[in-house]
C-alpha cells in the first residue's frame, strides 16, 4: 500500500492528489456517522408521536412543533394562541449567552491582549495558567462555584467580614448566578482565539499609525480591532454556542427554577417530562438558530475579504 | 478477520460477566461497607450508577439503557408503571431462599401482586423539613411549602420529583390524586405556579445539603435524608403535615433484559438478609420491610422522630395515574418547571 502510493505520487509529480480520497476518508466517516446520523435521527424524531413516558411512535405528527409555537390550554382545547412560553425560554437563553459573550470578551480581551504583548518567552506560561482550571471538569467547577456563591459561603462571609454588607447577599439560585457560571466555564474560549490572532498582529502598524497623528483610540478602532477580528469572532462564536445550550449552570446555580434551552431538552430526555418528539424539536429549531448564525458569520466573512 | 472473529467471542462469553452486578441506585442509599461485604460473599462485582427521581430512572432506561442493567430500586408506583410497560422480568420464590423474610404487610402489595418483579428495599415518607431558627411557628400544615409564612419566602427547596410534588400538592388542595376533574386540575395548576414564585429551587439529591448549607430554610425531603441533615448538624424538624404525607417503599426490581441475571437474584436474596436490610437502614435511616432486622437496628435510627410519626398522622402512597390524567400531570410539571 505504501509503496504503491509513494510510486504514484511521483508519478503525478505533486505529491499527494491520489491519496487524498483514501485520507478524508476517516473524517467524513466520523462526521457521517457522528454527526450527520445523530442529526438525521433528532430531525425524524420531532415529527413522530410521543409515546407514554419516554419513547416514540412511529407515526407522523406536528405535534411537538404546534406544542411549541401554539398554546391550546390545559387540555388542549381552548382556541389557538400564540405560545410565549418556549419563546420566552429561547429569548432568556439568548440574553443569558449574549451577556457571557459580552463580559467575555470585556474580560478576555485584555487578558489576551496582556498574554500577546509579554516576552514569548512566558507566554507559554501565561497561555497555561489559563487553561490550567479546565482541565477539572465542568460539572465539578460548577458545582464548586455553587459552594462559593451559596448564601453562607466564602464570598459572602469574606463581604461581610470586611464589612461591606450585613446580610448575605441573594446570589445563588438567581439568573445572576447563572451568568457567573457561564462567564466563568467558558473565558477561555474567549480568551485563547484572540491571543492567537493579537499574537500575529504586527505591532509596527500600530507605531505607523501614531506616528501619523493617530489617537490610541484611533488605532484601536481602526487598526488593531479590523485586523484582530477573526479572532474576536470565532471567540464569540465559542463562547456563544455552548452558552446557548448549557444547562448544568442554570441546573445547579440557577436551582433548576427556570429554564434554559438546554435545560428545558435535557428534561425530556432525562426529567419526567419525557417528551422525545418535544426535546427533538426543540434541538432542531435551536440547531436552526445557530446555522443561521453562523452562516451569516461566513458570508459577512467572505464579503470582507473581496 | 480471524482477529475480529476471536474479539466478538471473547466479548460474548458468559464467563467473562459472571463476576458482574450491574445496579442501577438512588443517590446516597447504599452503604459501600455492604457492596464490599457482597463481594467479599460472592466475588461478584457490583457497579452502581445513581439517578435523583423515579421518573429520571424511567425515563433513562427507556432511553436504550434497559439491557445495560440487571436490578434498579423504583418507588411503589413506578414499579407498576414499569411491569405495566414490560421493563421488568419476573423471577419465583424459589429462586430467593430468603424471599420468605418479606414482612407480611409487604408481600401482596397492590403495585406488585405476589411479588413477582420485586422485593422491598427500604420504606419510608416524604414530606419537608424546616430550619427552626428561622421559623418558629407551627409546621405540620403543607401550607409551609404551598404558601409559605413570609420568614420562609424565597427559601424553600422543592423535590425534582413530579410524582411527590403533585400527590402532596393534591393533598394540600384536598382534592384526589390522579383527579379528572377539569376544574380541580386547572386551580391545582394555578396554586403550583402561584407556590413557585416562593420556592428558591428545584433538586432532590440536594435536598439535604441546601438544607445543611442554610441555602434553605425549608425544603421538601424524605424522612431518612431529613435525619441525615439533622445528624449534620442542621437545626431542622421533620413536618407531618395535617393534610397527609407521602409514604412510600422502594423495592429492588429484576430488569427485563438484564445481562447478570443469576447475580441480581443473588443481590436481591442478599438483601432480604436481616442483618443487610438493617445495614442499609442504619446508613439511610429509613425502614426495612424484612422481618428479624430488629436487633441490628441502631437506637437513633429505630428512635428518630422522623421514624415515629405522632398518634393521627396520615400518610398516603403516591397515585399511578391513567395516561390521559398522566399526561395532564405532564403538561402541568412542565409548566411548573419552565
Amino acid at each position: 500500500m505504501a509503496a504503491e502510493a509513494t510510486s504514484r505520487s511521483a508519478r503525478s509529480g505533486t505529491g499527494w492528489q491520489g491519496l487524498v480520497l483514501p485520507l478524508l476518508l476517516p473524517s467524513w466517516l466520523v462526521i457521517g456517522i457522528f454527526m450527520l446520523v445523530p442529526v438525521a435521527l433528532m430531525a425524524v424524531y420531532s415529527f413522530l408521536t410521543k409515546d407514554f413516558r419516554g419513547g416514540i411512535v412511529w407515526q407522523f405528527s406536528l405535534d411537538a412543533y404546534d406544542q411549541f409555537f401554539v398554546e391550546r390550554g390545559l387540555f388542549g382545547d381552548e382556541p389557538p394562541l400564540p405560545n410565549w412560553t418556549y419563546i420566552t425560554i429561547f429569548w432568556r437563553s439568548i440574553w443569558q449567552a449574549g451577556l457571557a459573550t459580552l463580559l467575555c470578551l470585556i474580560i478576555g480581551f485584555p487578558t489576551a491582549w496582556f498574554i500577546a504583548t509579554r516576552n514569548p518567552r512566558h507566554r507559554a506560561l501565561w497561555v497555561f495558567l489559563i487553561t490550567v482550571p479546565y482541565w477539572v471538569n465542568l460539572l465539578i467547577r460548577t458545582v464548586s462555584m455553587r459552594f462559593l456563591l451559596r448564601d453562607h459561603g466564602p464570598f459572602n462571609e469574606m463581604l461581610m467580614a470586611i464589612g461591606l454588607i450585613d446580610s448575605p447577599l441573594r446570589i445563588i439560585n438567581t439568573d445572576l448566578a447563572v451568568q457567573i457560571g457561564l462567564f466563568y466555564s467558558y473565558l477561555p474560549f474567549m480568551v485563547l482565539p484572540i491571543y492567537a490572532a493579537v499574537e500575529r498582529y504586527n505591532f509596527a502598524l500600530s507605531e505607523a499609525a501614531r506616528d501619523l497623528y493617530a489617537g490610541p483610540w484611533t488605532v484601536l478602532r481602526e487598526i488593531v480591532l479590523p485586523t484582530v477580528k477573526p479572532g474576536i469572532v470565532a471567540g464569540c462564536i465559542l463562547v456563544f454556542v455552548p452558552s446557548l445550550g448549557a444547562f448544568l449552570a442554570p441546573d445547579l446555580l440557577g436551582g433548576a427554577r427556570t429554564y434554559m434551552i438546554g435545560s428545558l431538552i435535557d428534561e425530556q430526555f432525562r426529567g419526567s417530562a419525557g417528551n422525545w418528539p418535544f426535546g427533538s424539536a426543540v434541538a432542531m429549531i435551536l440547531l436552526t438558530m445557530v446555522l443561521a448564525v453562523l452562516l451569516w458569520q461566513v458570508r459577512v466573512a467572505t464579503r470582507e475579504k473581496r | 478477520m480471524k482477529k475480529l472473529a476471536l474479539v466478538f467471542t471473547l466479548l460474548s462469553t458468559p464467563a467473562f460477566a459472571a463476576g458482574e452486578l450491574k445496579v442501577y441506585h438512588w443517590f446516597e442509599y447504599m452503604p459501600q461497607e455492604l457492596v464490599d461485604k457482597f463481594k467479599a460473599e460472592t466475588g461478584i462485582n457490583v457497579t452502581i450508577d445513581t439517578y435523583d427521581s423515579n421518573e429520571a430512572m424511567l425515563a433513562s432506561l427507556k432511553a436504550g439503557r434497559l439491557g445495560q442493567y440487571d436490578v434498579a430500586v423504583p418507588g411503589d408506583y413506578m414499579v407498576k408503571i414499569m411491569a405495566d410497560q414490560g421493563l421488568l422480568d419476573s423471577f419465583t420464590a424459589d429462586e430467593m431462599p430468603n424471599f420468605d423474610n418479606i414482612q407480611d404487610e409487604w408481600l401482596d402489595v397492590p403495585f406488585d401482586p405476589g411479588r413477582k418483579h420485586s422485593i422491598p428495599y427500604q420504606w419510608g415518607s416524604t414530606a419537608f423539613s424546616v430550619n427552626r431558627d428561622v421559623y418558629k411557628g407551627d409546621i405540620n400544615t403543607l401550607a409551609i411549602i404551598f404558601d409559605p409564612p413570609e420568614e420562609l419566602k424565597g427559601r424553600i427547596n422543592v423535590l425534582d420529583s413530579q410524582g411527590e410534588v403533585l400527590a402532596l400538592a393534591s393533598m394540600y388542595m384536598g382534592i384526589p390524586q390522579c383527579t379528572q376533574d377539569r376544574d380541580q386540575l386547572k386551580t391545582l395548576m394555578a396554586m403550583l405556579l402561584e407556590a413557585k414564585a416562593n420556592w428558591a429551587s428545584f433538586g432532590s439529591d440536594t435536598a439535604k445539603d441546601v438544607l445543611v448549607s442554610g441555602d434553605a430554610a425549608a425544603g421538601m425531603i424524605y424522612n431518612g435524608f431529613s435525619a441525615k441533615a439533622r445528624a449534620e448538624g442542621a437545626n431542622i424538624e421533620y413536618a407531618y403535615p395535617k393534610e397527609g404525607a407521602v409514604v412510600w417503599m422502594d423495592n429492588v426490581v429484576l430488569l427485563k433484559d438484564a445481562p447478570n441475571r443469576e447475580n441480581a437474584l443473588k443481590f436481591m436474596n442478599f438483601l432480604l438478609d436481616p442483618k443487610n436490610a438493617a445495614a442499609v437502614t442504619n446508613y439511610a435511616a429509613y425502614t426495612p420491610g424484612v422481618k428479624g432486622t430488629e436487633p441490628f437496628l441502631a437506637d437513633e435510627i429505630k428512635n428518630s422522630p422522623e421514624n415515629n410519626p405522632p398518634e393521627g398522622a396520615t400518610f398516603d402512597f403516591v397515585a399511578a395515574c391513567d395516561k390521559e390524567t398522566q399526561r395532564l400531570y405532564d403538561t402541568i410539571w412542565t409548566n411548573l418547571k419552565r
